[in-house]
């Protein structure tokens, strides 16, 4: 524990403050604290499993521009997966694998291939673009809503507990899924092996790892991750899907990614930022408070991710070998 | 070695010393293949849609005028992406860039009155070309001094112009009297005409075409924009000086974006409506690349994009298919010329590497 918060200073004391302020607030106005955070919480979730795919893949050495693309398949695939087989389960199921194709299609096309990372994440986008436009078929509802679920005692904490701890499946997921690929990096073999491949390839291939199959690996399974943010917009946040569905959100994830130093802990608190931000000013919005066209509010994020990308570059170092195709010598 | 075998070896040789044409032309017909499965999928014969899309876009007088009006905007926008990737830049952006412009050419063909014909289309042509130059500028300052990787800035720049305009066409902007978001129509003194079945805009569209594709090949300024883009290490030391070409390649290519949007409006719209505009600047990047980042080759490539958008319209008509399989066969010719996958399988070791604009974030 101890240990797990001296790693994490930065992330640590931001959530610690924000957490702070939010009672403050609680005391103040019950109902509007717990409906902020809960919009707040509800926006960072596919943000945070969004940045987690980008980490994984840049810790190996991949960039993945296609975040968006793998998102919207996924989306796709987990909502018409639904109505199709008429089991929302199923649909969480088919969403994820879907993710993991996505991935694995990166995965061969960057790795296996060569090809410009960045020229194969746009063409992903694009092509998610085209054919979730093409098969759409509008009209259709799930055959049932997502179940929310109550983690006992947890859930029972006054603020946190309604919004972190009662939710749906993916949301309730989310917070495990950061702790567990923090721990995965950083604490295991796996991690120290991935980081190795991205900080420094030809020293991990000479130490005998394969880092060709070890970034197929990765990038592949980064993809699932995707899937259960595709699958979340889809199923939980939406309850529908509509043409161009994740709205930009891959891309804001990957500032969220470089905003929290290629570190899961401090994406949490960026993809909390974000949506913290988005849904304070939501709310201002509807008080009255501020008066500001709509159009205006729904930019917040994407002005943002500009204001944050240009003081974080240059203060945060990605990982070495990131965007770099590994050629195996001799 | 036989003399038959030399033969057949010459005969190859054509192939991959020409690959740059031969793997478009390849993944165009292997799309049009699988698009026809899919076609086929829904019950509809693919020669019969695929005759749709072609006699309209091709045979009919007005057809081919749409044609031409659909490839206008999709030329500019496929040259600002390949003036990109010359530069080492991928400009996701000439969407926003696009759009931004044909709405400020649209308010100088509406408000600015009192201007002999030719002097208000070269003022409002101008002012396309400079708002479309500053939001890609934006994209290119950032990424100079600010290390941000112009793949997300742009696209944030254009969520954001989507959200500007979306205001600005809604309020102040808005046609009175109209439920539709959109500007009242320029002044006639804006209009660029068409001839024939020909818009002018399309004419202007190729002479920035040559003189853009003289300037990447014959003039200082493109040998240094041609260097950044193999290397910049290489660039660097040589003394070029790399914020300088980021941001003018970034300006450029924002400008020629610009230009189509605003040729789009004073030439084919004559107002600014957001969804006459959609999706042109994604198009943009699949001619580019379909075009290999050449300026001259992204012509045919913007030929046949307006072909498929504008007889992609009848073929709902005609055969009741979406006409979203548009989409479908262009994502599948942009994997095609992308990844390597045909050009391996066509000349295996021989095959040469398609487009490398990037490394990792903020160099």
């Amino acid at each position: 524990m101890l240990d797990f918060i001296k790693d994490n200073k930065k992330p640590v004391i931001t959530l610690g403050l924000v957490t702070v302020i939010a009672y403050v607030l609680y005391f103040l106005d019950e109902i509007k604290t717990t409906s902020v955070l809960v919009f707040g919480w509800g926006y960072a979730v596919p943000l945070v499993l969004a940045a987690m795919v980008g980490i994984i893949g840049e810790r190996t050495g991949v960039v993945n521009i296609g975040i968006e693309g793998q998102m919207l398949m996924s989306a796709f695939a987990s909502f018409f997966g639904s109505v199709i087989t008429g089991n929302i389960y199923l649909g969480m199921l088919i969403g994820i694998g879907a993710g993991l194709l996505m991935g694995a299609f990166l995965a061969v096309a960057a790795v296996k291939w060569e090809m410009d990372q960045i020229i194969a994440g746009v063409v992903i986008n694009i092509v998610a673009a085209g054919l979730t436009s093409f098969f759409y078929a509008p009209g259709k509802t799930l055959p049932q809503l997502m179940p929310v679920v109550s983690i006992p005692i947890l859930s029972d904490i006054p603020l946190i507990g309604p919004v972190f701890f009662r939710n749906g499946l993916f949301a309730l997921a989310t917070l495990f899924i950061v702790l567990a690929v923090n721990y995965a990096i950083f604490k295991t073999r796996w991690g120290l092996r991935s980081r190795s491949v991205g900080e420094y390839p030809s020293a991990a291939d000479a130490a005998g790892i394969n880092v060709t199959r070890v970034r197929m690996m990765n990038v592949t399974l980064a993809g699932a991750l995707a899937g259960c943010a595709g699958a979340f917009l889809a199923l939980e946040a939406a309850g529908t899907f509509a043409r161009g569905l994740t709205a930009g959100r891959g891309f804001l994830a990957l500032a969220i990614m470089i905003f929290g130093a290629w570190n899961p802990m401090g994406a949490l608190a960026a993809a909390l930022f974000f949506g913290l931000s988005t849904a304070i000013a939501s709310q201002l919005q509807a008080d009255e408070v501020i008066n500001i066209p709509q159009q205006f509010v729904n930019l917040l994020p994407f002005v943002m991710t500009l204001i944050v990308l240009s003081i974080a570059v240059g203060r945060v170092r990605p990982p070495a070998a990131a965007g770099q195709p590994y050629t195996k010598e001799g | 070695m036989t003399l038959t075998d030399t033969k057949q070896e010459n005969k190859l040789g054509f192939f991959v010393r020409n690959q740059t044409i031969v793997v478009p032309i390849a993944a165009i017909f292997v799309a049009f293949v699988l698009g026809g499965i899919l076609i086929l999928l829904q019950g509809v014969n693919p020669l019969v849609a695929y005759k749709a899309i072609f006699s309209e876009a091709w045979f009919d007088s007005d057809g081919l005028l749409r044609t031409f009006q659909k490839t206008t905007p999709l030329v500019l926008a496929g040259l600002a992406v390949t003036v990109g990737l010359r530069v080492g830049l991928f400009n996701i952006g000439a969407q926003g860039q696009l759009i931004s412009a044909a709405l400020a050419s649209a308010l100088a063909g509406i408000y600015i009155t009192n201007l002999s014909p030719i002097f208000h289309v070269l003022v409002a042509l101008t002012c396309g070309i400079i708002v479309g130059a500053i939001w890609a500028g934006i994209a290119g300052i950032l990424k100079a001094y600010r290390g941000v990787h112009e793949v997300i800035s742009t696209i944030m720049l254009n969520s954001i112009a989507i959200g500007i305009l979306d205001y600005l066409v809604s309020n102040p902007f808005k046609e009175p009297d109209q439920s539709l978001q959109r500007t009242k129509k320029i002044a006639e003194t804006a209009v660029l005409p068409n001839i024939g079945v020909i818009p002018f805009g399309f004419i202007l569209a190729l002479i920035i075409c040559l003189l853009v594709s003289w300037m990447l090949n014959k003039t200082t300024a493109g040998f240094r924009f041609n260097t950044v883009g193999k290397n910049k290490f290489a660039a660097t030391y040589a003394g070029i000086n790399m914020k300088l070409m980021v941001v003018t390649g970034m300006l450029l290519s924002g400008g020629l974006a610009g230009l189509g949007g605003a040729i789009e409006t004073l030439g084919i719209t004559y107002r600014f409506e957001p969804a006459f505009n959609a999706g042109l600047g994604f198009d943009g990047i699949t001619i580019a690349l379909l075009a290999r980042a050449n300026p001259l080759a992204t012509i045919p490539a913007a030929i046949l994009v307006g072909t498929l958008r504008a007889g992609g319209a009848s073929l709902q008509f005609e055969t009741g298919i979406e006409p979203e399989i548009v989409d479908v066969l262009l994502a599948i010719t942009l994997l095609l010329v992308s990844a390597p996958i045909l050009a391996k399988y066509l000349f295996k070791g021989k095959a040469q590497k398609s487009a490398n604009v990037t490394s990792g974030w903020g160099n």
